[in-house]
């Protein structure tokens, strides 16, 4: 096997894992007591620190070690899990992602680390220390002595007859390869104790074809006779500890312990007698008898094994449903695994690219197969794009993640910085299972700590000042994604002040970003945060308040195609809304067409198309709005906004007129399958209603969209339907434009431009602004004034 | 700003080989084309391809010397009016009209372009000794457009310096196009 490869599953497989003890250390603080949530702790711990082991990193191994030492004593219940330790272990937790940022890129720790790594693990040792030394000494630990009394009270409910210890080890296939021998371990044992008894497991061996003979596949039961204490039999593996599953139990253990055993017995089915064999609750002997009784019942509707043994009082009932449970945990857990399979973002970004060729391959079947008016071929063409939308959607959907993930770490966020500022603060996470493109997931990360942050550090109040209030001292932070309309909503809130707006405005004029005379509305007033430069925090603290926030999180919202908008309520909270697109690569669209070109408009934002009728323009007077079923409707004419000419003519060219009209009906309008000749328009004219029908094109139609709350209608001469959109990036060339978000391929080969609605509001905004609102003087300083401090 | 040395370092640098042998000859390919009445010239190696005019999407709100965009086997490249560039009128198109597919060093890497032409000549090899460098005046285009003047038959060609001529800091639309005067909150 390629070391290279294996190194970076170990990378990857550590960071997974330290995001579970992450995760597990957040959550332990509520439930403390709760062993699985313990475990998950240790066992990342442990099998971080045995992975390290097999490449040799042995700064990782050492630090890790401490650190599973003092989780050991966790386990034991000889320390209680507190706040103080749950930050000590996420600041190890930390250092661990340290330590493997440089596993992976390959550099060697440099001092600092090193420094850090040892003051960590002095910290740790602080725990361990006095227990340590109690180890160290000969005879029965104090761990034992503690242990013996229930024991001994329990003797007779639950202990186990047996003065020996058992040894349960479980060798992985990999232990002779690295050297060890197996058998040397067990001869080593026979130096300070004897092997009363010794079971072999050989049920691992797989077929004789199948068998590699470097590798074990066996596993030992053994009931061992010792003075020695625990960690001196521990010792005896050392070496091995990393290459196998060693659970040692004191003579007298208690059924509980048994039953931890049989939790923490490896992933393997096994029958429920085998296990409990190994577990030594049973002799083969008594296995045997109790498996007669149950074939001598067999007439009978057969008992289940397990209730044979409790009948015969052979196992206890409690053993027998953890056993029972264990078998069933096993089943489930192989079921999860097989489900999964992990694939290379790189081939899945590479299918998802041939699935928008396959696309706009098919939209230029389809539109061929129209052309063509053969009823088979348009009907296999219709069938086809059919399946190519259910390909496209099942597609994208592999590239959608869950948005929990993402929650999740500002567990973490909110439990260290409430720490920081002396605020008690609880974060309430709702529609964790949303999901969204990996791309968006990845890239929202940084706006959300953001906002996150903000929301901690100015939103929430002091614990005084909250209970002055009448409101829970406890302050909420809430995160919630929901779907909505063909985009992913989501919100951070707080139950905080609220923004206070007059601040906002004091600090807006302070900072040049408007004048004393503007008057504001609330919305104006609370967009003016995301303005660069902004920040009303009385005291730049070390979290935020360097004014560097909010305009770069509005920048990376808008890059993604989002938008952001701020809901608050003064001494209720407030709430940031993120609104995004739910992928990057392929949208619905809705394809208009203004004279020669066309246009692609985001189907979600579509809301309904109407008829821009004469008697309408009558009744604006001019002005570009119209009245919606009693509503006031802005409305933008895309062929005034973009100017758009009618197509350059060719100069001195036969192939003109063909060329023209190919350039008139880029894609939809063909459907009529009429080409307009001299007579055909004259024959037009005489007949309108025979025009109506043939030259749709030539009325307006307005198609209304909405966005962030607004509706603006947009005026175009052709309505061509809906339309896959394959998103093309705009490239260097026109990154900057405003109003266009993208380009994309039409069926006909020719590309088409998707509007961005919210961009064009914008520069329909400045023109009008530029046009009349620069006559006014007191309104020309607003106008003149502000790009030079936005800049 | 690159001098023209180090641009000739490039391309030696890019193309070895091709380089080495053309060392020997002292000879380099370049594609001549006509823009109006003259004839102009670009080496050979920046070019990708050279298409027919078919349909081009105007994109709107863009300087003019940007035409548009075509779609060329699935990709989106912008295409530059060479004419409108160079500070000439704006011509229809015949049925001579060219793109000429260019490749351009970016920030990102490389970044096609098309270059539309009125009409492509042909391809040839102009010795070492017929190339002059580029003279401070008189070329009638922007002096940095002009990379070297090659002798062809007898006549001097302008050798177009392709990075220059489509440098995407003077050609890409600025993102202040209109934000510059954007009140917010709008």
């Amino acid at each position: 096997m390629n070391l290279d490869d294996a190194l970076q599953t170990f990378i990857i497989e550590a960071r997974e894992l330290l995001e579970h003890m992450e995760e597990a250390l957040l959550r332990i603080e509520q439930t403390p007591d709760d062993p699985d949530t313990l475990n998950a702790i240790f066992r990342a711990a442990h099998t971080i620190k045995g992975s390290a082991g097999i490449f040799g990193i042995d700064h990782i191994v050492s630090f890790t070690h401490v650190a599973e030492s003092v989780l050991d004593k966790v386990r034991g219940a000889e320390l209680r899990i507190n706040s103080e330790l749950v930050a000590l272990f996420l600041s190890v937790c930390d250092h661990l992602g340290v330590l493997i940022g440089h596993v992976a890129e390959g550099r060697t720790p440099n001092p600092d680390v090193h420094q850090a790594s040892s003051e960590l693990a002095d910290k740790l040792q602080a725990y361990l220390g006095p227990l340590s030394h109690c180890e160290a000494m000969a005879g029965p630990p104090v761990e034992h002595a503690g242990k013996a009394e229930p024991v001994a009270a329990e003797a007779v409910s639950g202990g186990v007859d047996s003065d020996n210890w058992h040894i349960s080890l479980r060798f992985d296939r990999d232990v002779l390869k690295n050297g060890m021998d197996p058998l040397a371990f067990i001869r080593y044992l026979t130096t300070f104790g004897s092997v009363v008894h010794l079971v072999t497991l050989v049920d691992g061996v797989p077929a004789l074809s199948e068998i590699d003979p470097e590798a074990c596949y066996l596993g030992f039961e053994i009931s061992y006779r010792s003075d020695a204490n625990k960690a001196a039999i521990e010792g005896a593996f050392e070496f091995v500890r990393d290459d196998a599953t060693i659970h040692i139990l004191p003579p007298h253990s208690r059924i509980s312990d048994y039953l931890r055993l049989i939790a923490d017995l490896p992933k393997e089915e096994l029958p429920l007698g085998e296990i409990l064999v190994r577990c030594g609750t049973l002799t083969r002997a008594e296995l045997d008898y109790a498996r007669r009784q149950q074939a001598a019942a067999a007439e009978q509707p057969s008992p289940p094994i397990g209730e044979v043994l409790v009948e015969n009082r052979l196992v206890r009932a409690n053993v027998v449903a953890a056993a029972l449970d264990k078998q069933k945990q096993v089943k489930e857990h192989k079921a999860a695994e097989g489900s999964l399979i992990r694939v290379n973002a790189e081939k899945l970004d590479e299918h998802i690219n041939l699935i928008g060729e396959l696309i706009i391959a098919s939209a230029g079947t389809d539109l061929i197969a129209r052309c063509a008016n053969i009823p088979d071929l348009s009907e296999a063409a219709a069938r086809l794009s059919r399946l190519v939308e259910e390909v496209r959607d099942s597609a994208l959907t592999l590239r959608m993640v869950q948005i929990g993930a993402t929650f999740n770490k500002f567990q973490r966020v909110v439990h260290d910085m409430s720490t920081e500022l002396q605020k008690d603060i609880r974060l309430e996470i709702s529609g964790a299972e949303t999901e969204l493109d990996k791309t968006v997931v990845e890239r929202i990360g940084d706006p959300l700590t953001h906002l996150v942050r903000n929301s901690l550090d100015h939103g929430i109040e002091a614990a005084e000042v909250r209970v002055a209030c009448g409101k829970p001292a406890q302050g909420t932070i809430r995160l919630n994604a929901y779907h909505d309309s063909g985009s992913i909503v989501i919100e951070v809130a707080d139950d905080g002040g609220g923004l206070d707006k007059q601040r906002i405005l004091n600090k807006a004029i302070e900072r040049g970003l408007v004048t004393a005379e503007q008057s504001l509305s609330d919305d104006e007033i609370q967009n003016l945060i995301f303005e660069p430069g902004f920040s009303t925090a009385e005291q730049v603290s070390n979290l935020s308040g360097r004014g560097v926030g909010m305009d770069v999180v509005r920048r990376n919202i808008t890059a993604l195609r989002g938008s952001v908008d701020i809901e608050s309520v003064a001494g209720i909270g407030t709430t940031m809304r993120i609104r995004l697109p739910l992928t990057l690569a392929i949208i619905d669209g809705f394809l208009v067409g203004v004279a020669s070109s066309s246009f692609v408009v985001p189907l979600d934002t579509v809301v309904e198309c109407i008829e821009l009728s004469a008697s309408e323009i009558l009744a604006a007077q001019g002005r570009d709005q119209l009245d919606l079923r009693g509503e006031l409707l802005p409305f933008i004419r895309l062929k005034e906004l973009f100017d758009i000419a009618e197509p350059l003519p060719m100069a001195n060219d036969p192939d003109d007129e063909e060329c023209a009209a190919d350039v008139r009906l880029p894609y939809g309008a063909p459907k009529t399958g009429v080409t307009l000749t001299a007579e055909g328009i004259a024959a037009l004219s005489a007949d309108p209603e025979l025009a109506f029908i043939l030259n749709p094109v030539m009325r307006e139609n307005v198609v209304v969209v909405q966005y962030a709350g607004h509706r603006v209608g947009l005026v175009v001469e052709s309505l061509m339907g809906e339309f896959q959109t394959v998103i093309r990036p705009l490239g260097e060339v026109f990154t900057g434009i405003e109003g266009i978000s993208g380009f994309t391929i039409l069926g006909s080969g020719h590309v088409a431009l998707i509007l961005d609605v919210p961009g064009l509001v914008r520069r329909v905004v400045v023109r009008d602004q530029q046009r009349y609102v620069a006559k006014v003087p007191g309104a020309a300083e607003r106008g003149g004034r502000m790009p030079s401090m936005i800049e | 700003m690159q001098t023209t040395e180090t641009r000739m370092v490039q391309h030696a640098a890019r193309d070895g080989a091709i380089r080495e042998s053309a060392l020997e000859t002292e000879q380099r390919q370049y594609l001549t084309f006509q823009l109006g009445e003259e004839i102009f010239a670009i080496d050979i190696l920046t070019i990708r391809e050279i298409i027919e005019y078919g349909y081009l999407t105007e994109v709107p709100m863009t300087p003019p010397c940007i035409r548009g965009v075509i779609n060329l086997r699935g990709a989106v490249v912008p295409v530059v009016d060479l004419a409108v560039r160079f500070g000439r009128p704006v011509k229809g198109n015949s049925k001579r009209t060219c793109i000429v597919i260019v490749e351009i060093e970016s920030a990102k890497g490389c970044q096609e372009m098309g270059v539309v032409v009125d009409a492509v000549n042909e391809v040839l090899g102009i010795p070492q000794a017929d190339i002059e460098p580029a003279p401070e005046f008189g070329t009638r285009i922007r002096s940095d457009f002009v990379q070297e003047m090659g002798k062809i038959n007898g006549k001097f060609v302008v050798i177009l310096d392709v990075n220059r001529v489509l440098s995407l800091d003077e050609i890409a639309v600025v993102e202040t196009m209109s934000r510059e005067s954007v009140p917010q909150p709008a």
